[in-house]
């Protein structure tokens, strides 16, 4: 529908064998552009230092270090039970990833059995998290193409899903609800009809968001063949979750590595071909639609009664033994994992935060980014679907 | 993949779609808002004022030290309570409630309200905004916020604790093991039982506060934690000189206030004190406790007694360089702990422990040598810079119902004297014992054993005054009494003794008691003489408590002296007596009675005898 004929590459420097230019700024050609820290286009408090010439992108380089915390640093600092209020922060959209993985490596390295409701309870927010996580990714990617509508509709819906992770848990941002040994209370009267209610909802303004978004001239205009992936990058980069799966490479922890329950659930990794930000965008929304399904199989195989939580020592005092151990998880971004360092203390001796985003945001985008146009990057980077507290942990 | 990636006509009608929704009411809600939080929304902090004994468990957990523990108006600091409440600072709090759920009295909990703008329309009242971070920095509960009386909000959920609530149990003799034997009941915890009982200990310090030797008693079940037991002996030997004593049979008023009791059972410090003392050889002591080499000033101090009080007098002294000589009137030293308590709760060579290393520090005990007898308390004067007297109550008291001076009445507390002594006692096949305290249940509990033994059966009845919830002696005391075959019959009170002869008595009769004290607080009990009751015996013990004997004190001195109308001399707070002061008390003539405030009187005795000693001002 709309062609303007191809650029003329002839007024480019040209590019060397390892893919990299000559970039002459004294020439007056290029123009250096700082997109972010708090532009809207960027997924939270990172900038690119972009080098252009025209609006083509020659060169990207991604500053991390606003958000810097020292998370990891500070929780060799704290007793494991005062960790957990800090590690739900390492992610904001979704904490509970946090929450599970570190609880899992200390149940592992502590030798704790996890009883069977707090696994399903666990399944349970893990899936609620990826629900609401993707329910605000939509609403990114649709604005960053200039359809604001889209996020309001969705925000609306993650509202709805945050609405039952206060009921559940008390809080709804951070939930603080998977602790070592199982979770912290059992599921609310009613939680079933009320999540299932909600589920309704967001199906329906998944059906709506279809309509618009993914019929959509605009759309299929800005994002089909844009921002590819090639599948043989994904091992290099280290590629994951729906970004790694678009390109056809069915990687899923879900999948690959059981864990919780979700071996004895039925589903399959959904899978994309093309690569771009359309497939992206399509893959990450059916996987959204996919994890409705899943929190239905959950709510069903939930069993009624059962502890919540495994006895524990005295969280006050209590110390692991020494051992290491990586525990892993499949966040809505790709695999998220801990790995922890314990040396026989009431403290962890090294915690390291595997964030998805550190690869994506970091390598992955400045290759991605060059030659590519500049009203792009806001779109390229949403459809990475990247954290920036998760990269500078 | 539902749709293809070609644009096609219909991609360009779809958005259109969106008009649906001109006609709907918006999702968003207009200011101001009026939203509820859900039932267990971890909002504004409240707390129950009264219930909360101010521990500071949450100011240790919470991460951000946005809790501070400080004194609110209103709230004392008394026995199990240290006065303090929590104040939060919300510009710290975090919200994670690990400070709801670690509260051992569960009286802290968050409201579902989480709004709180010093200018906006949720201003409390009575509170006046000054426009400092303390409009946001409250003693929760005590400041009359709006949300102090919420019902729904984040309390800690049943079953889930982050400390264990229930303690270890020790291993003890089966009924059947230990009902006809002296052998000790409890077998002690083995280090991995030691070491869960320490883990439960959120280290609040409130015990010693009410230990009357204030001993460190957080610290060494950190020491236990840690397995560092050494240290832990240390700890201990800083209050206490006789642990593997008190290890067994204190009273344990630190486990009576011991917060962790608010939510499950207390912290079994006594038995975490036995663990200590136990698994340390009596020959390291000297090696661990630093005292192999003590300095002599050349000054010495008499001790009259050497029983509880005594012994720390004596331990503390020889510490600070005295020459002590401790004067016993009987045959072994030890005092109420080994003549008074039977055997199977505290075996002697235990008691020997704690005091052969009072004795290797230099301390001479002179047993059989009664003071007032075999040497008069003016030598000791003229002889020594100073003199303790720890002489205890050895005295029984009676019912002064009839025929109590029958000669089938006896006094528990001679008998348990002469079992001790292996002294052979008269016990029948049929026993009353009158009296409801501990020694009640130590005679009532050596006589089941010996008439076991004897008879190969049990017939002993105990009658006390008190309801069965209100009787002195602890309740495990009365469970194992009952398991061992003894008949406890509480809230009877005696009324006569029937006699068959000069020989021989028959029995005692008893009737209902309707109240102990009356409305002045004297006791003065009251009976239901319908309700009466006639317990057959062969003889019949008074156990319901004892009486001091210091008539080794010459009249002149003891006109001088002060009493309490519980008889127990008056002396200063370092146990100095007024108008003697070459004369310190201690035990339970001055306090108490039990041996952990004999010891503790013993300890501060032995400072002030220093002070004395040296001339310094009080």
């Amino acid at each position: 529908m709309f062609d303007y004929g191809e650029k003329n590459r002839e007024l480019f420097p040209e590019t060397k064998s390892d893919g990299t230019v000559d970039i002459d700024l004294s020439s007056g050609k290029f123009t250096k552009l700082w997109h972010g820290p708090n532009h809207p286009g960027i997924t939270g408090n990172m900038s690119l230092e972009l080098t252009l010439l025209g609006d083509e992108i020659m060169e990207s380089k991604t500053h991390v270090g606003y958000l810097h915390r020292g998370f990891e640093k500070l929780m060799e600092r704290r007793r494991f039970i005062n960790n957990f209020p800090l590690v739900c922060r390492v992610c904001v959209p979704e904490p509970d990833f946090n929450e599970y993985c570190y609880a899992a490596a200390l149940e592992e390295l502590a030798g704790i059995e996890v009883p069977e409701k707090a696994q399903w309870i666990r399944t349970l927010i893990l899936e609620m998290a990826r629900l609401q996580s993707y329910l605000m990714w939509i609403g990114g990617q649709a604005g960053s193409f200039g359809m604001g509508m889209v996020g309001q509709w969705t925000l609306w819906a993650r509202d709805r899903v945050l609405q039952m992770f206060e009921e559940l848990t008390g809080g709804r941002i951070y939930h603080i609800f998977i602790l070592p040994g199982g979770v912290r209370n059992n599921l609310t009267e009613g939680f079933k009809g009320r999540m299932l209610e909600t589920l309704a909802d967001v199906n329906s303004i998944l059906d709506d968001v279809e309509r618009v978004l993914f019929n959509n001239a605009v759309f299929k205009k800005r994002a089909v063949g844009i921002a590819v992936i090639h599948p043989e990058w994904v091992d290099e980069y280290g590629i994951t979750g729906p970004n790694a799966r678009a390109a056809g490479i069915p990687k899923d922890v879900r999948k690959d590595n059981p864990y919780v329950k979700y071996g004895e659930l039925d589903f399959e990794p959904v899978t994309g071909t093309d690569s771009d930000i359309y497939t992206r965008a399509r893959v990450r929304f059916d996987d959204c639609r996919m994890t409705t399904g899943l929190i239905r199989q959950i709510l069903d195989r939930i069993p009624e009664k059962g502890e919540f939580k495994a006895k524990m020592p005295s969280m006050l005092h209590w110390k692991i033994p020494a051992g290491e151990t990586y525990k892993k998880a499949e966040c809505t971004r790709g695999e998220y994992g801990y790995y922890i360092v314990t040396d026989g203390s009431g403290y962890p001796a090294r915690v390291n935060v595997r964030g998805p985003s550190y690869t994506h945001a970091v390598t992955l985008a400045e290759k991605m980014l060059v030659n590519t146009n500049l009203a792009d990057v806001a779109g390229t980077l949403v459809s990475l679907h990247t954290y920036p507290p998760e990269v500078e942990r | 993949m539902g749709n293809s990636t070609k644009t096609s006509f219909k991609d360009v009608l779809y958005p259109f779609t969106v008009w649906k929704n001109i006609l709907k009411e918006p999702v968003t809600i207009r200011h101001p808002e009026k939203r509820e939080g859900s039932d267990r929304y971890r909002g504004f902090h409240t707390n129950d004022i009264d219930k909360c004994i101010g521990c500071g468990t949450c100011e240790e957990i919470c991460q951000n030290a946005a809790i501070d523990m400080v004194p609110c108006e209103g709230v004392d600091t008394k026995p199990g309570d240290s006065g303090l409440r929590p104040r939060v600072d919300y510009g710290r709090c975090c919200w994670c409630a690990l400070c709801v759920d670690v509260c051992t009295t569960n009286s802290l909990g968050m409201s579902n309200n989480f709004r709180w703008s010093v200018e906006g329309e949720n201003r409390g009242e009575g509170n006046e905004a000054n426009g400092t971070p303390d409009d946001y920095r409250f003693i929760i509960g005590a400041e009359n916020k709006y949300w102090d009386k919420a019902e729904k909000g984040y309390k800690k959920p049943d079953g889930y604790d982050l400390t264990p609530p229930d303690r270890v149990q020790m291993d003890h003799l089966s009924v059947e093991e230990r009902s006809d034997s002296f052998i000790e009941m409890m077998k002690g915890y083995s280090k991995e039982q030691a070491k869960k009982e320490a883990d439960r200990c959120v280290e609040c310090g409130i015990c010693t506060a009410t230990c009357p030797a204030h001993m460190g008693i957080p610290a060494y079940i950190r020491a236990i934690r840690e397995d560092d037991l050494e240290e832990g002996l240390r700890i201990l030997y800083e209050t206490n000189p006789l642990p593997e004593v008190c290890g067994r049979i204190c009273t344990h008023k630190c486990e009576s206030v011991c917060s962790i009791g608010n939510k499950g059972d207390a912290v079994s410090i006594r038995w975490l004190k036995r663990y200590i003392a136990d698994n340390v050889p009596a020959e390291k002591y000297k090696e661990i406790l630093g005292t192999s080499d003590l300095a002599k000033n050349g000054k010495k101090v008499a001790v009259v007694g050497a029983g509880p009080s005594g012994l720390s007098a004596a331990h503390y002294l020889a510490l600070m360089g005295y020459q002590v000589t401790v004067f016993e009137a009987l045959p072994y030293a030890g005092g109420m702990m080994r003549y008074g308590i039977p055997e199977y709760r505290l075996p002697y060579d235990q008691i020997d422990k704690d005091i052969n290393y009072i004795v290797s520090l230099g301390v001479e005990i002179k047993t059989n040598c009664k003071v007032g007898k075999e040497i008069s308390l003016e030598e000791l004067k003229r002889d020594y810079d100073a003199v303790f007297a720890g002489t205890g109550l050895h005295l029984g008291r009676s019912t002064r119902i009839e025929n109590s001076d029958h000669k089938k009445v006896f006094q528990s507390i001679d008998l348990l004297r002469k079992i001790t002594l292996r002294e052979e006692i008269y016990v029948p096949e049929k026993i009353v014992v009158i009296g409801g305290g501990n020694v009640a249940m130590d005679i009532t509990r050596s006589l089941a054993r010996i008439q076991r033994q004897k008879y190969g059966q049990v017939d002993i009845v105990t009658t006390c005054l008190e309801p069965a919830d209100g009787m002195l002696a602890d309740d495990e005391e009365v469970d194992e009494a009952k398991e061992e075959g003894a008949i406890i019959t509480p809230s009877y009170g005696p009324q006569s003794i029937e006699i068959i002869d000069e020989e021989n008595v028959k029995g005692l009769h008893v009737a209902k008691c309707l109240h102990i004290f009356d409305e002045e607080g004297r006791f003065n009990p009251a009976f239901d003489m319908e309700d009466s009751q006639f317990y057959e015996a062969d003889m019949i013990i008074e156990s319901i408590g004892q009486a001091s004997d210091i008539s080794y004190i010459p009249q002149e001195t003891q006109e001088t002296l002060e009493f309490n109308p519980r008889r127990q001399i008056v002396a200063d707070p370092d146990y100095q007596v007024k108008n003697e002061p070459w004369l310190f008390v201690g035990g339970d003539i001055a306090k108490g009675p039990d041996v952990i405030t004999g010891i503790s009187t013993g300890h501060l005795a032995a400072v002030g005898i220093d002070r004395y000693l040296r001339g310094d001002e009080k």
